[in-house]
């Protein structure tokens, strides 16, 4: 049944020797290390991941039930890449980067059946292209050479792919032209379409990496009131399970102000991406007001589709956001989650029996998650433009313990670190991000751009509230131990202030149509009204005021209010008028 | 079909053969002893020339004479719509004595993953009439929604008061839907199985139920395959013949330690507390089962049930869990030693799709803020009662009294409810709100000012009203 023998190609079909869950072995394949090869007499997609003599280890990317020894593996001679080009905005993936609603179509039902193929963009659909560059200029690879309406909000520049020789222009047209037609030709003899292959397991190529100065600005108060992150950086958001980390991620997929956001679920919950596919078309860019989706690309591979693919779609979706950034563009990733990706590294491995590192993780656990978090960063591209791919990474920490192998490996990159807190949740302070434990590293590179946008002072009002909740946080084991009102008056009164920074700035209610989004502006001015209150109180503390009174202004109360107000900005301001006029009249 | 009388290897739950014909991976298999008896198995892993095969009822009374037969298929559940009323063992065959089953269909037990794109997002409430689930963590149609429980707890009254009461309300048409149930036991004692079936049958439940039965003393392998067919039902119930399904798994944590013993056998590295590692996956490919699809009218719905070791939540078997499921109901034995039925601690309880099932037009618009401020305010009065423990009642303030007050209501009156009651969503937001109402106005900074204007009530004269 095997035609090994006949052929001695570099293709040359192999047979399958075993089968043991994602794992196959075959005999007689000639491939190099990252060949796509095709399993089974269905034809089930898969990769090399280990050569030893005449046997072939390979990770399939379906379910292998039936599939038995003897069956023919082809090669397809080419490692996993993914289909770039205009329509991957406002798509939906699986793990190797086959659209999920062409594929309901093909296989004609609601479940997900083995052996179908189809390509990442649509080749059939016209596009209408118009060049930027004419004929006898020259072009190098990775140049822009024509522009594609690709959705509502965002413009595809189509280049000149980076493994091209480049040359003189000889022929450019405007036009409709599908992904697979020539829009250009070079004097190479190349020619240009709009359409490129890209290996997902390699970066692609940019002139130089440079240190982020902007931020991505998050619409979350906490995020951007205290651990920002910048356009081009990293962050981890760990926590244990029913701690928020998927709202958290949502929100940021939502609000931010990237131009282009790649949303991979990876081995997460069915139901969470129905919600983003439903959701995501109804809802607006604050920036833009245009339907966010036409700005997402998502890669959905849910926790029980095949473990391979889970392995695979951290890459896809990586590669699809550095080719945006190759555009100029700035694109946030969100991984949703990375410890899933790294028990699928996990599970393969010991399928292949190798000699495990900490916890049954692979020894090359660390090198895989730092080769990931690298290919994110602020990068002038080799066309000339500037472009970012911000990384954005849940961690689920087994037992929403930080001290295992995924979490440590990854704070050992990243920048960012969002620590979601169950003690927090459990008590629906939302979003959960301990204070105390976060950080950003970018604090001191973000500042003159808050400064000259946001506040002259934004760094020490943020300086105040840091303090102010540090000091809680002592004075909160006093309190454990004695009660409230064993502390001294001016105790009291800061804990009171740091109650509100709690539950009036840094609680913001995910759900509600005005607190959802929180422009810096607004961050800023609510702060700067608790500001007001504190400093009120304690002058009127110091006029010897009791502390009862001062708390029990009608005004204070309201400070709760600023986050789900119509008006905020006139609300706010009459807040803190009201709120020095009650605590003067007081002494 | 070929025979063979080729075993080189038997253990623990495994037989290795030797073939001379390639096999499928997770075809099935017969093996005859030479006693006459017929057991069925699975294979594990096959290569050119050898296949390990898993045997469901256990490897005992198996030699090395015995044959071995490859049926050239992977385990299909044979259903239909007459399943409901039946009662089946582990492996899908009737012990109830009724007549023999006739199939409509044949359906592959390891289910497809459902694409995420033909999926419908779950939002319809589910009344299930307990408001600590109700009124905190809302079930709806399609979720996947675990209790969490510990030896000698009873999570058992708790599913059955649910599998008992739970309704859609106001569905157009008919007044209320019911649900078909099917409940997947592994591993449970006779007697807890009893438990189930006499209340199954005094409700008269039973008709629309299909029970899957691996009890304690059954071979622990089996339990592995019982509830993929307990799910590959429901699926056809749920998405051919437009039931709403419930399904009741118990006990995830027997089907897990199946799960441990084969990876053992297999000499596989194992992961954490010698669970294999690819344990998650695996449970996924359960869990996962649930949901709603577009352009289908039925609905499968999850409630599984595991025993934390320890009571710990940490344990890979509830941690695992929680990272697939869409929450988790978690009982708690010190309110169960108090005395409280059911002992939900809402606090590490959690339901994920309750956002979306709540609100104006679904249960009522306060639903959520109500929800939420209870949520505060019941774990600022646990903090306190710490704090009780060391100063003393009289220490504290007046406001802080309140919430301890508060708290104390929130178990006596909100949680505890007994096996018995079945309260509206009405109801248990009414009961919210009187408890509500004995904080001071300005503590419910989580509630809408309009909500507290129209429920908000002072006087004992409204809370009367309201209870009634």
């Amino acid at each position: 049944m095997s035609q090994a023998d006949e052929t001695q190609t570099v293709d040359q079909d192999g047979v399958i020797e075993s089968v043991s869950g994602p794992v196959v072995t075959a005999a007689d394949l000639d491939a190099r290390m990252n060949d796509v090869v095709y399993v089974g007499d269905e034809g089930l997609m898969g990769e090399v991941i280990e050569i030893e003599g005449n046997l072939t280890t390979i990770q399939v990317y379906e379910e292998t039930s039936g599939v038995g020894p003897g069956e023919p593996v082809e090669n397809t001679g080419e490692p996993l890449s993914v289909d770039l080009g205009p329509g991957m905005l406002d798509t939906i993936y699986d793990g190797v980067q086959r659209p999920l609603d062409e594929l309901e179509e093909k296989m004609n039902s609601a479940f997900l059946d083995r052996g179908v193929d189809a390509p990442g963009i649509d080749v059939e659909k016209q596009w209408e292209f118009t060049p930027t560059v004419s004929e006898g200029d020259s072009v190098e690879p990775g140049d822009i050479i024509g522009e594609v309406p690709e959705t509502a909000s965002i413009t595809h520049k189509v280049m000149v792919p980076p493994d091209f020789e480049g040359g003189e222009i000889t022929s450019i047209e405007a036009g409709d032209f599908t992904v697979e037609e020539p829009v250009a030709e070079l004097s190479s003899g190349e020619d240009v379409t709009m359409h490129q292959e890209w290996p997902v397991r390699q970066a692609r190529p940019a002139a130089e990496k440079r240190t982020p100065t902007v931020p991505l600005q998050s619409g979350q108060r906490i995020q951007d009131g205290l651990f920002p992150i910048a356009k081009g950086g990293t962050a981890a958001i760990p926590g244990p399970f029913g701690s928020g980390k998927t709202v958290t991620q949502h929100q940021l997929a939502k609000w931010s102000d990237a131009d282009i956001v790649v949303y991979v679920g990876c081995g997460e919950r069915g139901n969470e991406m129905t919600e983003v596919i439903e959701d995501f078309p109804n809802l607006e860019d604050p920036m833009t007001g245009k339907p966010l989706m036409s700005r997402t690309c998502l890669i959905a591979n849910t926790s029980n589709m095949p473990v391979a693919a889970r392995e695979s779609c951290i890459y896809t979706g990586i590669t699809i956001a550095e080719y945006f950034r190759d555009m100029g563009y700035d694109v946030a990733l969100m991984a949703d989650s990375t410890s899933r990706w790294a028990e699928a590294m996990r599970e393969i491995s010991s399928r292949l029996e190798e000699m495990p590192g900490e916890e049954g993780y692979p020894a090359y656990l660390a090198a895989a998650l730092s080769e990931f978090y690298e290919r994110a960063g602020l990068f002038e591209n080799v066309n000339g433009t500037e472009g970012s791919v911000t990384a954005i990474g849940a961690v689920s920490p087994p037992g929403g313990d930080f001290s295992e192998p995924v979490t440590q490996n990854t704070l050992r990159i990243v920048k960012t670190f969002w620590a979601l807190d169950a003690d927090l949740a459990e008590r629906r302070h939302f979003p959960s991000i301990n204070w105390n434990e976060s950080y950003s590293l970018y604090r001191q590179q973000l500042d003159p751009w808050f400064v000259e946008n946001v506040a002259e002072d934004w760094p020490e009002v943020r300086q105040w509230a840091i303090d102010v909740l540090d000091e809680e946080d002592e004075l909160q084991e006093i309190v454990q131990l004695v009660g409230k009102d064993a502390l001294p008056e001016d105790q009291q009164l800061t804990l009171e202030v740091a109650r509100y920074l709690r539950e009036a700035w840094l609680q913001q209610d995910a759900f509600h149509d005005v607190d959802t989004y929180c422009e810096p502006t607004k961050t800023y001015r609510m702060l700067q009204a608790i500001k007001t209150f504190n400093d009120e109180a304690f002058d009127a503390l110091d006029a010897g005021v009791p502390v009862e009174e001062i708390q029990s202004v009608d005004a204070a109360p309201r400070l709760n209010r600023m986050g789900t107000a119509d008006e905020w900005s006139e609300f706010i301001d009459e807040l803190e008028t009201n709120l020095a006029e009650q605590i003067r009249e007081l002494y | 079909m070929k025979e063979y009388q080729t075993i080189t290897e038997i253990s623990g739950p495994l037989v290795f053969a030797e073939v001379d014909e390639p096999v499928g991976y997770d075809e099935i298999v017969e093996i005859e002893t030479p006693q006459g008896e017929t057991l069925r198995g699975q294979v594990l892993e096959s290569s050119e020339g050898l296949v390990s095969i898993q045997v469901f009822e256990g490897t005992g009374g198996i030699d090395r004479n015995a044959s071995v037969r490859f049926l050239g298929e992977t385990m299909k559940m044979p259903v239909t719509e007459d399943l409901l009323g039946r009662v089946l063992d582990g492996s899908g065959r009737p012990i109830d004595g009724g007549p023999e089953i006739v199939p409509e269909e044949r359906q592959d037990i390891v289910g497809a993953a459902i694409n995420p794109y033909s999926r419908e997002y779950p939002e319809e409430f589910i009344q299930t009439g307990v408001s600590s689930i109700d009124g905190m963590n809302t079930l709806v149609r399609g979720q996947k929604l675990p209790i969490f429980s510990g030896s000698g707890l009873p999570h058992n009254d708790l599913a059955l008061q649910i599998a008992r009461q739970a309704t859609v309300p106001e569905e157009e048409g008919d007044e209320e839907t019911e649900f078909a149930v099917i409940f997947g036991a592994m591993g449970i004692t006779q007697e807890e199985a009893n438990e189930f079936m006499d209340d199954f049958e005094r409700t008269g439940a039973l008709e629309r139920s299909v029970v899957f039965m691996n009890l304690a003393d059954d071979p622990a392998v089996e339990r592995t395959v019982t509830p993929r067919l307990a799910l590959t039902t429901a699926e056809y119930l749920a998405f051919e013949k437009d039931y709403h399904v419930l399904v009741i798994l118990t006990d995830i944590t027997n089907y897990c330690e199946a799960l441990r013993e084969i990876g053992a056998a297999r000499e596989e590295v194992p992961g954490r507390r010698g669970y294999p590692g690819y344990m998650y996956t695996d449970l996924a490919q359960l869990y996962e089962r649930a949901g709603r699809l577009k352009d289908r009218d039925g609905s499968v719905t999850q409630i599984p049930i595991l025993t934390m070791p320890g009571d710990d939540d940490t344990h890979p078997i509830p941690d695992l869990t929680g990272y697939i499921t869409e929450g988790q109901i978690v009982m708690d034995r010190d309110l169960h030693s108090q005395g409280i039925e059911p002992p939900v601690n809402v606090l590490p309880s959690l339901s994920r799709l309750m956002d979306d099932g709540i609100g104006e037009g679904l249960t009522r618009g306060d639903h959520g803020d109500v929800s939420d401020q209870m949520y505060a305010g019941y774990a600022e009065g646990e903090d306190l009662r710490d704090l009780v423990n060391i100063v003393g009642r009289e220490a504290l303030s007046e406001r802080d009294n309140k919430f301890l007050d508060f708290a104390d209501r929130f178990e006596a009156e909100f949680v505890e409810q007994g096996y018995d009651t079945n309260r509206t969503i009405e109801e248990t937001l009414g009961i919210g709100w009187d408890l509500l109402s004995d904080l001071p106005k300005e503590e419910l900074n989580r509630i809408d000012e309009e909500f507290i204007a129209e429920y908000y009530h002072e006087d004992e004269e409204a809370e009367a009203v309201q209870a009634d």
